[in-house]
């Protein structure tokens, strides 16, 4: 096992550097002049510009501006907002909010989806199954802002169920109907792995011999069927991380809930370039992160990962 | 001896294989089609409406975005007034009036190009990079496998939604179809290129691939006449959804504010313009995120009857 991690820690090197480098290399290696580029059509104060200059070493070669850059965010140096505020600081302040409502979301996906994959599963073929199929696609196909736009106006507006737009402090009831809504983006995934996952486990040796031996239904379908058929799920959790990261930031936008994704998601619609970048880095290494340790948690379930060469 | 033996050293009689029941074994139907996998596939797929359903929707959208002037005669820029803003249907206006006071269903007409020019161009960069990267780090491997996956790994690390929001940051001032089409697209191949690559590992130990290695074949000359359109299936799926997806991404970005310029016409533009009054017209936002759903609906349901069709796991699971 020890062997595997540091395996897999060697391996995350090279992803963390080209990341980084490759989003420093699309904003700072164009030509022109970078810092101009990420105003888009606004003309930002002088005193702003110079700051930022001096920030990202424009005067030097590209490779050193990198390393500064990279130097910088192990530092916890993430520049600063254009309010003046360290980014670093605005991360502390809104991460929370964000992570109580990915959990939310997560706790939704998961219980709707494997129950739903599950019945679907166990009666494939059936009317139950043919309906989770339709509903599936049709969320699939709906973009997440306009299942944002469609809830907040039905249960929002409509039936006063839900307030539409979060209150301060973010109180958790408040973040349900936005943590919904985030849950429809990967409830689909979950439905579909968790079926296949039961129709291919429904016809193994070992739960036939668990019917041989006279057990009930009832106990076969928790303890054989299900419980094997959940490490796919529980792979897709490092994928899904991804995708509820850019669904919060329209989502958070939407509801106004102050997470991280509405900082990115204010910071994108005023153009403030630095700032979007910033984000955007911070999000990725936190993705690679969890990717590493759901690959880490797969192992431990999984024996067969471990040994594999 | 008898007589009717019928080779000289053979000691018992022999019946010719037409007097036995082996013959019915080996009677090869010659009227019978020959068949493969794709007209298996072409077989499956005919059966099922979901297949009808979304190739006449598909066939619709592409019709209108090549033609919309067969479908309204209504300009969607010009003639807006603002004494229609957010004005429900009238006589020529079926589907009323955005906040601009432009006709709702002329401007669904004519953003269908955008989203359909977006998803076509996002889905051939896609297929082109993930094919050239799979197919060489599939077919070579060794230290050429390890340097395109790791390279995939690292487009892989960025959710292309947000390496295109950054994109499209800096890039805000050229900003046109095409340029977003590139920002979704440069991101978006590793997972063909993952597909295709695990496809490849499988077929190349196939018999007749050593088949033409033993003829002398040459190593790129089989990748591409044997490998390739043996390992094609599965791509062909994921390329389909990743048609929808792209539209989806468009029209996020639009929707953020870093997709095309407002005077493109674009549905996600359309509904990010929309969401200010969803109390007051709701109407106005909905509208066009219908005709957005279901063309990107079209392309999902094809993929999925694809799927179907050309896998034989997902068959089963039917």
């Amino acid at each position: 096992m020890a062997g595997y991690i540091v395996r897999r820690l060697l391996q995350a090197i090279p992803v963390l550097l080209g990341t980084t480098f490759l989003i420093y290399f699309m904003v700072f290696a164009m030509p022109g002049d970078p810092i101009v580029a990420l105003f888009g059509d606004k003309t930002p104060p002088p005193q702003v510009i110079e700051q930022l200059r001096e920030r990202y070493h424009l005067d030097q070669p590209f490779i050193v501006q990198y390393f500064i850059f990279l130097g910088n965010i192990f530092r916890g140096d993430l520049g600063t907002s254009f309010s003046g505020q360290p980014v670093s600081e605005i991360l502390a302040a809104t991460f929370p909010v964000t992570l109580r409502l990915a959990l939310l979301a997560i706790f939704f996906e998961m219980v709707a989806g494997i129950s739903v994959g599950l019945i679907s599963g166990l009666r494939k073929g059936g009317i139950f199954d043919a309906s989770a199929l339709v509903v599936s696609l049709i969320l699939i196909s709906l973009p997440i802002f306009v299942i944002a736009f469609v809830a907040q106006y039905i249960f929002g507006i409509q039936l006063g169920w839900f307030r539409t737009t979060v209150g301060s402090g973010a109180p958790t009831q408040d973040l349900i109907l936005p943590a919904l809504v985030l849950a429809t983006i990967s409830f689909a995934q979950i439905t579909r792995l968790t079926r296949a996952s039961v129709i291919d486990t429904d016809t193994q040796d070992f739960v036939r011999t668990a019917a041989s031996k006279g057990l009930p239904r009832t106990r076969i379908v928790p303890v054989h069927i299900l419980r094997n058929s959940l490490i796919p799920v529980v792979t897709y959790l490092a994928v899904d991380f991804g995708v509820l990261m850019v669904g919060a930031t329209v989502t958070e936008g939407i509801f106004n809930v102050p997470g991280v994704g509405r900082t990115l998601y204010q910071a994108i619609i005023r153009g403030e370039g630095p700032t979007v970048v910033s984000f955007v880095t911070v999000m990725v290494l936190i993705y690679l992160v969890v990717n590493l340790l759901v690959d880490l948690l797969y192992a431990v379930l999984d024996p067969r990962i471990r040994y594999a060469k | 001896m008898p007589s009717n033996i019928t080779r000289p050293d053979q000691q018992h009689y022999v019946a010719p294989v037409e007097e036995t029941p082996l013959v019915a074994i080996d009677t090869v139907k010659a009227e019978g089609k020959p068949s493969n996998l794709w007209t298996d596939a072409w077989n499956d797929v005919r059966k099922r409406p979901m297949f009808w359903i979304s190739s006449a929707l598909i066939v619709l959208v592409v019709v209108i975005a090549l033609f919309p002037g067969l479908f309204t005669q209504v300009p969607p820029n010009n003639d807006c007034q603002l004494a229609n803003s957010n004005g429900g249907p009238t006589d020529g206006h079926p589907l009323g009036f955005t906040k601009q006071g432009c006709d709702i269903y002329s401007r669904i007409i004519h953003g269908t190009s955008t989203s359909l020019s977006v998803g076509i161009i996002v889905t051939v960069l896609v297929f082109v990079l993930g094919i050239v990267f799979g197919a060489f780090a599939g077919f070579y491997g060794g230290w050429l496998d390890s340097v395109l996956s790791r390279l995939g790994d690292i487009f892989f690390s960025i959710p292309y939604i947000l390496a295109a929001v950054v994109i499209m940051s800096v890039f805000s001032q050229y900003a046109n179809v095409w340029v977003i089409s590139l920002a979704i697209g440069i991101f978006a191949w590793p997972a063909t290129a993952r597909v295709l690559r695990a496809e490849i590992l499988r077929v190349k130990n196939s018999d007749f691939v050593m088949a033409s290695t033993a003829l002398g074949v040459s190593q790129f000359r089989i990748l591409v006449r044997h490998v390739l359109p043996n390992s094609i299936a599965p791509v062909i799926v994921i390329t389909t959804i990743s048609l929808a997806s792209a539209i989806v991404a468009e029209a996020t970005l639009s929707f953020l504010g870093v997709g095309l310029p407002s005077s493109t016409m674009s549905w996600g533009n359309d509904i990010s313009a929309a969401q200010t009054d969803l109390r007051t017209a709701p109407q106005v936002l909905i509208l066009p995120s219908i005709a957005l759903s279901i063309t990107v609906l079209s392309f999902i349901m094809l993929g999925e009857v694809i799927r179907d069709a050309l896998d034989p796991k997902a068959r089963a699971q039917r």
